[in-house]
C-alpha cells in the first residue's frame, strides 16, 4: 500500500549509464499500478528515452525558447557597449571595419546587451531550444519529457521548463541528467530526496563520491541503489558504511533484466517479485521525506 | 591522428574501450574529455606533472552593507535568480547564470561577481604515454571550454613527445562538451548498445557528427544481449553509409579488468574481447573497411 503523498524524488548518478533510466521507469510503473497520482519527468534532455518504455497519448508539447539579440546595423554606432556588457563573449565586433555579429550559440539570452545599447539598435527574437512533451500513460499518471533540440549547446532551460510543468502535487520522479554539473544541480535542487544509482566498480565509486559530496553542499539527503551487483568489487559497500548512506536496494547483474531493457520493456512487469522491494523502498523514503513543500 | 570515442548515453562501455585503445601497442596521448565525470585517471594513475586552473563562470553576490533593497536587480534578472526572501533581496547561487547584468545596473554598486576557480586540468605520464584530463567543479556549466583546454594540451604533448595518436574519451550527451570533443578530429567512434534507447540515442548522436562532417564509426558493444536490436542498428548504419567498426560480445572480464585498474588489453590480452578491440582499431586507424556479412 502507498499512502497518497507529495514528494519529489530525483534519480541520479554521477556517471551515465548506471541504470538511472531502468530504475526511474520501473519505479514509476510500480507506483502507478498502486493508483498513485504520479509524474515521471525525464530530465536527461540531451538523450531522453524514458518514453520508450510507455505507451501513452501526447497531451501537449510546449516549445522552449530563448531570447537572442538582433542588431539593426543602420542604428548601430559600433560603440562596443553591448560587447562590453556581454559576459559570454557572444557579441563579436570590429568597429574600424563596421562589423558586428551575434554568435547565437554562445548567447544565454540574459538581455544585458539590450540594456547596454543607448542607440536602440538591439531588438530580440526567440530561438527554439527544445520541447517539453507531456504524455498521459494512465489516469493520474503522466510522463513529461525534456527534449533538447539537436545542436543546442545547453539542456538547462529545457530541463527547468519540464520540471516546472510537473507542478507540485503527487509523486514526482525526476530522472536526472548525468554528471554533477549545472543540469544535474538544476534537477536535484527541487528534490526532497535523491536516489543515486551506481555500480560496484572503481569508476562507479569515484562518480558516486563526487555526487555525494555535491549533494552534501546542497543539504540534500540521498540513498544508493547498486545496479549490476555481483560484477565488480566491495569498495562501494565500505564507502556507504563509512558515510552512513542508506543502501536502498541492490539489483544483481541479470541477463534477463538487461534483455527486457534492451527491448524497451519494464522488467517488473515480468519479474513481479521486484514489485515489493520497490514499494518498500518508496514507503521508507516517503515516511521520512514526504509532504514537505519543497 | 585524433580518435574521439563518444556514446550518446553513458554506460555503453565507452571508457573501457577508450582505455583499451590507449593500451594497444604504440605510445599515445590519452585525453579524458568527460570533464564532468573523469574516470580514466583512476585506471591509469598518471603522474602529476602539471596542474592548471580553469576559470569557469561567475556568480553574483550582494554586499548587504551597501544594498538599499531597492529591488531593481530583481526586475532585470532573466534567470529568476533574484527575489525577495523574508523581505530582503537575495540571489540564489543555483539559479544565477553569471551574466553580470545585476551588478552592472545596481545603483548602489552592491553586487559583485565572484569567479569560480575550482575546476582543474591535469597532465602527466601514464604507462603507455601521456595523459591529460579535466575535472569540472560541481555545479559548473559544462561549456566545452575545459574540454578545449584538455585537447590543446593533448596536442601540445603529442607534438613535444613525437606521439602520433591522440585518444579522446568523450562526455555523454550531445551538447556543447561533446561538440568540443569531436570538432576537427580524424575519427569519431560512437559506442552503442543493442537496446531501443541505444538506437534512439545513436540517431541523435549521428545527427551531431554528420552536422560536423566527421568520419564516423559505430561499435555495437554487448551486441549479444539482443541480437535482433544489434541487427537493426547495423541496418540503420548501413543505410547511412556509416561503417560498423566492431560488434563486441558481452564479457564480464571487462569489469574484472576495471576493478584491477587495468584495461582489457592489459588484463586479458588473449580474450575474445581483446581481439575484437584490436581488429576494430586496425579498421579505424588504417581506414580499412572489411565488409563482413553476418
Ligand atoms: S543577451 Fe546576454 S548573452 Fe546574449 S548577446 Fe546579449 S549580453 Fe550576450
Ligand atoms: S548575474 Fe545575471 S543571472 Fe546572476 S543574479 Fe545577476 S542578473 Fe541574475
Amino acid at each position: 500500500m502507498i499512502k497518497p503523498s507529495n514528494i519529489k524524488i530525483a534519480v541520479a548518478s554521477g556517471k551515465g549509464g548506471t541504470g538511472k533510466t531502468l530504475l526511474s521507469t520501473n519505479l514509476f510503473y510500480v507506483l502507478q499500478q498502486q493508483n498513485c497520482n504520479i509524474t515521471l519527468v525525464d530530465c536527461d534532455a540531451e538523450e531522453p528515452n524514458d518514453r520508450v518504455f510507455f505507451k501513452g497519448t501526447m497531451l501537449k508539447s510546449l516549445e522552449v525558447t530563448q531570447k537572442v539579440p538582433v542588431i539593426e546595423e543602420s542604428k548601430c554606432t559600433f560603440c562596443g557597449k553591448c560587447h562590453e556588457y556581454c559576459n559570454y563573449n557572444a557579441i563579436f565586433i570590429l568597429p574600424p571595419v563596421k562589423i558586428i555579429k551575434v554568435i547565437e550559440d554562445l548567447c544565454h539570452g540574459c538581455g544585458a546587451c539590450s540594456v547596454a545599447c543607448h542607440y536602440d539598435a538591439i531588438s530580440e527574437k526567440d530561438v527554439l531550444l527544445g520541447n517539453v512533451n507531456c504524455f498521459s500513460i494512465a489516469q493520474q499518471s503522466t510522463v513529461i519529457e525534456a527534449n533538447m533540440k539537436v545542436g543546442v549547446y545547453s539542456p538547462v532551460s529545457v530541463i527547468k521548463e519540464a520540471i516546472k510543468e510537473a507542478g507540485n502535487s503527487g509523486i514526482i520522479i525526476l530522472d536526472s541528467p548525468p554528471g554533477t554539473s549545472c543540469p544535474f544541480i538544476q534537477t536535484v535542487a527541487v528534490a526532497d530526496y535523491v536516489i543515486l544509482v551506481t555500480e560496484p566498480t572503481p569508476f562507479g565509486l569515484s562518480d558516486l563520491r563526487q555526487s555525494v559530496e555535491t549533494l552534501k553542499t546542497m543539504n540534500k539527503t540521498c540513498g544508493v541503489i547498486i545496479n549490476r551487483a555481483g560484477l565488480g568489487d566491495n569498495a562501494i559497500y565500505e564507502y556507504l558504511k563509512q558515510e552512513h548512506i542508506a543502501l536502498l536496494m541492490e539489483i544483481p547483474f541479470d541477463k534477463d533484466i538487461a534483455s527486457y531493457y534492451s527491448k524497451g520493456e519494464l522488467f517488473v512487469k515480468y519479474k513481479t517479485e521486484w514489485e515489493q522491494p520497490f514499494i518498500s523502498m518508496f514507503n521508507s523514503i516517503v515516511e521520512k521525506y514526504g509532504d514537505s513543500n519543497n | 591522428m585524433e580518435i574521439a570515442i563518444i556514446s550518446g548515453k553513458g554506460g555503453t562501455g565507452k571508457s573501457s574501450i577508450s582505455a583499451a585503445f590507449a593500451t594497444l601497442s604504440g605510445k599515445v596521448v590519452l585525453a579524458d574529455c568527460d570533464v564532468d565525470a573523469a574516470n580514466l585517471f583512476i585506471m591509469f594513475n598518471p603522474t602529476h606533472e602539471e596542474e592548471q586552473v580553469y576559470m569557469g563562470g561567475q556568480k553574483a553576490v550582494i554586499d548587504y552593507s551597501m544594498c538599499t533593497n531597492c529591488g531593481l536587480c530583481v526586475d532585470y534578472c532573466r534567470f529568476g535568480a533574484i527575489s525577495f526572501l523574508n523581505g530582503r533581496v537575495s540571489i540564489s547561487e543555483i539559479l544565477c547564470d553569471g551574466c553580470k547584468l545585476c551588478s552592472r545596473i545596481c545603483p548602489s554598486e552592491a553586487i559583485t561577481m565572484i569567479d569560480s576557480d575550482k575546476s582543474r586540468m591535469y597532465a602527466g605520464t601514464f604507462r603507455n604515454g601521456k595523459m591529460v584530463y579535466g575535472r569540472l567543479a560541481p555545479g559548473e556549466e559544462n561549456s566545452g571550454k575545459l574540454v578545449n583546454m584538455v585537447r590543446d594540451k593533448a596536442k601540445k604533448m603529442a607534438k613535444a613527445e613525437n606521439i602520433d595518436t591522440i585518444i579522446l574519451d568523450g562526455p555523454p550527451g550531445i551538447g556543447c562538451p561533446v561538440i568540443s570533443t569531436i570538432t576537427g578530429v580524424d575519427h569519431v567512434v560512437i559506442v552503442t548498445e543493442p537496446t531501443i534507447s541505444g538506437l534512439h540515442d545513436l540517431k541523435r548522436t549521428i545527427e551531431i557528427t554528420s552536422k560536423f562532417n566527421l568520419k564516423t564509426w559505430v561499435i555495437i558493444n554487448k551486441y549479444d544481449l539482443n541480437n535482433e536490436m544489434a541487427n537493426e542498428i547495423e541496418l540503420y548504419c548501413n543505410g547511412l553509409g556509416i561503417s560498423i567498426a566492431g560488434k563486441f560480445t558481452f564479457n564480464a572480464q571487462v569489469v574484472e579488468a576495471m576493478v584491477q585498474c587495468k584495461s582489457i588489453m592489459e588484463y586479458a590480452p588473449e580474450s575474445d574481447f581483446a581481439t575484437q578491440i584490436q581488429s576494430a582499431y586496425n579498421m579505424i586507424a588504417n581506414g580499412k573497411i572489411i565488409s563482413k556479412r553476418n
